[in-house]
């Protein structure tokens, strides 16, 4: 048998002030780690979200994203035909051959350029993209220089709003909707008719196609029929695979940044922990003695002293992670590496970084704990008593 | 006619110990032999130094012994493991300290209680238990109190109850007065003479105080390590 719980508890409230001191170190770890991680996660499930997993993108091959890619008109014509692409109500096939362009305009606050994606779609695109809904203004008309601008632009840009008017390309494009895609990169982007988008940027190629699969079973056939295409030099992957890709080197970047930085942070923090219940040991040396004396074992001291040391961690954890929890309050913009555009996002506490920010913190409170707790439980009885 | 007399229960055979501080080797006790009756009421007095609290730290298992044996019990003490002397420690020896060593943390009935976690009785019957033992040493009006909301005397009395839960057969006690003020000693005294005459404890009990030392049955005196002749208590109880 062990000894109470109450024990190791009560002695951590009984030192409110160093306790609080402690667990506000580990907190702090906590929420350096868990925010960066909820980062990672809010860049990639912005990314996911933005595709649908029946949807194809086809690109050029060995382009990481559409930015780089091109796709030729007789290129996007065979594309076109192929047998799986689904069919709209309306008889035509649910295919929109789209242009990327990026554009550098300024932010609003600091006035800083930087890239907004320019999308040129097609009349098929909005039926792709059913979580595109329009939130103010009108849908641009085809064949016009008539622009909507995501909500996450309007937001965060200047320039952009409603009725404004945006000079790129030699022309001068007029918003004329505000629409939103919920928690997409495509809130974070300005859509209009591509063939115009094309004219005025003088681009001779679209940047990809996208399709709806009639059946989400036929991607490997199409896949396989498109990439060994002799004409084609294209790929086709799911679009919720190609936006996962996107994210991929950010949020790795994000991961690895988030646990490096939080490693250097932790090592104050546990140095802090196991300062703190080597004062606590040496505090108590005679309750371990008369501990020890009733007929507790070594094992039995080692416990409870590292279990406080957990409970630390404990506290230190639930608080963190409870701090890091409100950053999902804010959505903040930055640039995708991969995309060179700007993306808005939320910060994402899911169940993983909560329990990893837990474990985490465990750990630093039993690395900090197990030394002082092996000295308590090594202590020789009569040295102890005699402490008093 | 003679009447045989009964086997000791706790029989110290030859035991010596000293202490190394840094190259120097203290001795502290030499030799020492002597046995002790169930239910006897023992007390150890003698100079700072001489190596009575020593010697009550061997024999309620705390320490180790350089040379000898302990029997208590019919148990060899000296020859135990670690693990099995702390087994040997929660059922068969009561502890009374001069400071009552209670945990600062535990309330006076999870003081007493405290013990009885290492012996596998239901939270329930832990309790009860602990209930017995502060009845016992009339403290049930304090259950919920923390140590340093009572008393001295009512310190040493959970520290008493504490001793006394898991019904050990023997009780060793420190310089149980040694904190006291004449009034709190004189209860406690009352206290532990009550649990040798009524309960049949076997007490050892260090002590400077001649008061004290008067209550038990047989006075031993400790003296730069050589233990004196038996001498009876001229007040037995």
């Amino acid at each position: 048998m062990a000894v109470p719980f109450s024990y190791s508890l009560r002695n951590l409230w009984t030192r409110r002030m160093t306790t609080i001191l402690t667990v506000a170190g580990m907190a702090l770890v906590v929420f350096v780690f868990a925010t960066i991680l909820m980062l990672a996660e809010g860049l990639e499930r912005t990314l996911v979200e933005t595709g649908s997993a029946d949807n194809v993108v086809v690109i050029r091959k060995g382009s990481a994203s559409e930015v780089m890619s091109g796709v030729e008109r007789a290129q996007a014509a065979v594309v076109e035909v192929q047998p799986e692409v689904a069919v709209g109500r309306d008889g035509r096939r649910l295919l929109a051959k789209e242009l990327v362009v990026l554009i550098a305009l300024p932010k609003r606050g600091n006035g800083k350029a930087s890239n907004v994606v320019l999308r040129g779609v097609g009349p098929a695109s909005l039926e792709l993209r059913p979580q595109v809904r329009l939130v103010a203004g009108r849908l641009p008309r085809m064949g016009s220089s008539e622009v909507m601008a995501g909500r996450s632009v309007v937001k965060g840009f200047q320039g952009v709003g409603l009725n404004e008017r945006v000079c790129c390309g030699l022309r001068d494009w007029r918003v004329v909707g505000v629409f939103d895609a919920g928690n997409t990169g495509f809130s974070s982007e300005i859509w209009g008719d591509a063939d115009q988008f094309m004219q005025a940027f003088r681009r001779p190629a679209y940047s990809s196609v996208l399709f709806k699969l009639r059946d989400a079973r036929e991607f490997p056939a199409v896949k396989a029929r498109l990439e060994t295409d002799p004409r084609l030099p294209l790929e086709a992957k799911r679009e919720t695979r190609y936006y996962l890709d996107q994210s991929e080197i950010m949020a790795k970047f994000l991961r690895i940044l988030g646990v490096s930085l939080t490693v250097i942070f932790s090592i104050g923090a546990m140095l802090g922990a196991m300062i703190t219940m080597y004062s606590a040991v040496a505090n108590r040396t005679a309750e371990i003695g008369t501990l020890r004396a009733l007929g507790f074992r070594r094992r039995n001291i080692l416990i409870a002293f590292l279990m406080e040391s957990l409970l630390l961690g404990f506290i230190g954890g639930a608080v963190g992670i409870a701090c890091s929890s409100l950053t999902q309050l804010l959505t903040i913009s930055t640039l995708n590496f991969q995309t060179f555009s700007e993306l808005a996002f939320r910060f994402t506490l899911s169940p993983a970084i909560a329990a990893q920010a837990m474990g985490f913190s465990l750990g630093m409170g039993f690395i900090g704990g197990v030394l002082p707790a092996l000295r308590a439980s090594r202590l020789n009885i009569v040295d102890a008593l005699r402490a008093v | 006619m003679t009447t045989e007399a009964p086997a000791p229960i706790i029989d110290v055979q030859g035991v010596s110990k000293s202490y190394r501080r840094g190259e120097l080797v203290v001795p502290v006790l030499h030799d020492i032999t002597f046995t002790i009756a169930p239910g006897e009421f023992l007390s150890l007095m003698g100079p700072s130094g001489s190596g009575k609290s020593t010697l009550l730290n061997l024999v309620a298992g705390i320490d180790h012994v350089d040379g000898g044996r302990i029997i208590v019990e019919g148990v060899d003490i000296t020859r135990l493991t670690e693990t099995e002397l702390a087994r040997w420690r929660a059922n068969s020896v009561g502890f009374i300290f001069q400071f009552y060593n209670l945990i600062p943390v535990l309330t006076a009935l999870e003081n007493v209680e405290l013990p009885l976690h290492l012996s596998g009785l239901s939270r329930r019957a832990r309790r009860e238990h602990a209930l017995t033992a502060l009845d016992l040493v009339g403290l049930s009006h304090r259950l919920d109190h923390f140590p340093g909301q009572l008393s001295g005397g009512e310190q040493q009395r959970v520290a008493i109850a504490r001793a006394v839960v898991t019904d050990p057969t023997v009780l060793v006690a420190d310089e149980p007065t040694g904190d006291l003020d004449r009034v709190s000693a004189g209860e406690v005294l009352d206290m532990m003479a009550r649990l040798n005459r009524e309960l049949g404890k076997t007490i050892v009990m260090v002590t400077h105080d001649p008061r004290a030392a008067a209550r038990a049955h047989l006075k031993r005196h400790l003296d730069k390590g050589v233990l004196s002749a038996d001498d009876p208590s001229e007040n037995p109880d």
